[in-house]
């Protein structure tokens, strides 16, 4: 099944720096039930790197271990090469990672501008400069920044949980399909906007099944089955690989 | 019942009523950050009853005191069961409720436990003061102060009603504006998302039951100032207070304070009305009938907690 098709993701980003982000032989278990098994994979600045795979084969689950919300029971997650698996999720933020969760899961009762204030829980000084960037990216959220999070359609709910994890300035942002239950010109609108957010020097992972999209925009991709990495190429080869045309990109693929 | 009972029964309600409310603040807010019924919050009421008591036995002199010493006496006495109620909240977080979540424990065990802390607490208290009520020392002479609508209003009377209202500000000032209000307002809508924004959960949680442990801390010194204070004082005030934050709504800190005044003013009607043995009867009914139509509560919220 491993077919490790060519280079080795690591190999990539290796000159004298470490990566932003290395997964080394990650298992991680929801109570007796392996959901990865030895995950490796690994994040360069200024990268973007796609995280395709079937439902349950530990996409989500790679991305809440990378951010702290899960722990692995072995393996490593090093950020710039050190180790920070068993920190919890709220120290780690002050690594500079965001996770946009799978779902959106804005605070619904909480206005637009206090959802991002949110994001800048982490700061001690939030710069009013953060706040005034997430609305030149989302123009949307600008026009509603009183209105209750609740009550955003769900385009404008992932604008927001996009802008609220960019206030905390990551350079690293997970994104948990951010193009679920989208119509494709939202799901096209977001997309701009994430390479805008990458141009911007922010460093993207991002779990799609959206696969076409998703490759487009990113330079590499990993493909992962039954919670292991089976194949991990630059985009662009993933994007016309026949196995991946069939698996991932079947229905997405005119 | 003529205008001028009314009137009279009404202030009765009111200084009730607010402390009620300050009461069940406690409730809504531990509610609100862990979705758990703390049942012990009565015991905690019951501690700042008691801190009160011991702190003003030993400053309080036989003599009537002055005017300014008064206020420093009453002062104190807050203090001293903002401290008990605060630390007792505190210690019953770390000891009781922490280990449990730790543990992932089903929420029916938190409900046991906050039951069986309950018991333990005040039957600790009951040990170590007494089985019979003591009364507060005399802080200050408890005249009319002045009337309103005719109907008569002493010192005791003003304490409890203006130090509720200041209390009931400061409180939803903290939740509303301050970085720890916002910090248990993310983790009443989701713990788990609210971490990602770099918000300790468990740091939230212990200020939060403390928070609400200082305001029960001082309700429970304003209730023995107007009763007494004895071991198992928090069981009535505390089922009325959770009760009160159910009516307007429970994990909502302005809807606890409408619930308790409500019930506060309700309580007294009844006992005016059909006498005191129907004490609880008019307030629980007033309950049920706005539960039956309105199941989340007067002011409850209707918004699903995560999409």
């Amino acid at each position: 099944m491993s077919t490790q098709l060519t280079k080795d993701g690591a190999a990539q980003g290796s000159s004298a720096a470490p990566a932003l982000l290395e997964l080394r032989e990650l298992h991680v278990f929801y109570g007796a039930i392996e959901a990865l098994k030895g995950v490796e994979l690994s994040v360069a600045e200024g990268e973007v790197v796609a995280l395709l795979g079937a439902n349950g084969a530990g996409k989500s689950t790679t991305l809440k271990t990378a951010s702290g919300m899960l722990k692995p029971r072995s393996g490593e997650v090093l950020l710039r090469g050190e180790r920070v698996d068993g920190i919890p999720s709220h120290e780690l933020v002050r690594f500079g990672i965001g996770h946009v969760p799978e779902g959106r899961r804005v605070f619904a009762r909480m206005s637009v501008v206090e959802n991002l204030q949110m994001g800048a829980y982490r700061l001690r000084r939030p710069d009013p400069a953060d706040m005034d960037r997430v609305f030149t990216l989302f123009p949307r959220l600008a026009e509603r920044r009183k209105q209750l999070a609740g009550t955003l359609s769900g385009g404008e709910q992932q604008m927001l949980a996009i802008g609220r994890a960019l206030m905390g300035k990551p350079e690293l942002l997970l994104l948990d399909e951010p193009s679920m239950g989208l119509a494709p010109l939202i799901v096209q609108q977001i997309f701009d906007i994430l390479r805008e957010i990458n141009e911007q020097g922010t460093t993207l992972l991002l779990v799609e099944q959206n696969a076409s999209q998703a490759l487009q925009l990113a330079d590499r991709g990993y493909v992962l089955e039954t919670g292991a990495v089976v194949m991990s190429d630059d985009a662009s080869e993933l994007l016309t690989h026949p196995r991946v045309r069939a698996a991932y990109l079947g229905e997405a693929a005119e | 019942m003529s205008l001028q009972d009314f009137w009279d029964v009404f202030v009765l309600g009111v200084v009730l009523g607010s402390l009620y409310a300050v009461i069940a603040i406690g409730y809504t807010l531990v509610y609100g950050v862990l979705q758990l019924l703390n049942f012990a919050h009565s015991e905690v009421f019951m501690s700042g009853g008691f801190g009160g008591l011991i702190v003003l036995t030993v400053v309080v002199p036989a003599a009537d005191p002055s005017g300014i010493q008064s206020a420093g006496y009453v002062l104190l006495g807050m203090l001293a069961g903002a401290a008990l109620g605060g630390g007792v909240a505190y210690g019953l977080e770390r000891v009781a409720y922490r280990p449990l979540r730790r543990r992932g424990a089903p929420r029916l065990v938190f409900l046991i436990t906050a039951i069986g802390a309950s018991f333990f607490i005040y039957n600790l208290a009951g040990k170590i003061f007494g089985r019979n009520a003591s009364r507060m020392p005399s802080m200050y002479e408890n005249k009319t102060l002045f009337t309103l609508f005719g109907a008569p209003i002493n010192v005791t009377q003003a304490l409890v009603v203006v130090s509720a209202v200041l209390m009931l500000i400061l409180v939803d000032f903290v939740v509303n504006r301050t970085k720890l209000g916002s910090g248990i307002r993310a983790v009443a809508q989701d713990p788990e998302v609210a971490s990602l924004m770099g918000v300790n959960i468990d740091k939230v949680v212990s200020r939060t039951f403390v928070l609400g442990g200082l305001m029960g801390g001082v309700a429970g010194f304003l209730y023995g100032t107007t009763t007494q204070v004895w071991y198992t004082m928090g069981f009535l005030p505390g089922i009325t207070a959770f009760a009160a934050a159910v009516l307007g709504g429970i994990g909502n800190v302005r809807g606890a304070m409408l619930g308790g005044m409500v019930l506060g003013v309700v309580e007294a009607m009844t006992v005016e009305i059909w006498g005191d043995a129907w004490r609880y009867v008019g307030a629980f009914a007033v309950l049920v009938a706005v539960l039956m139509f309105r199941p989340t509560g007067i002011l409850g919220e209707r918004v699903a907690r995560t999409a």
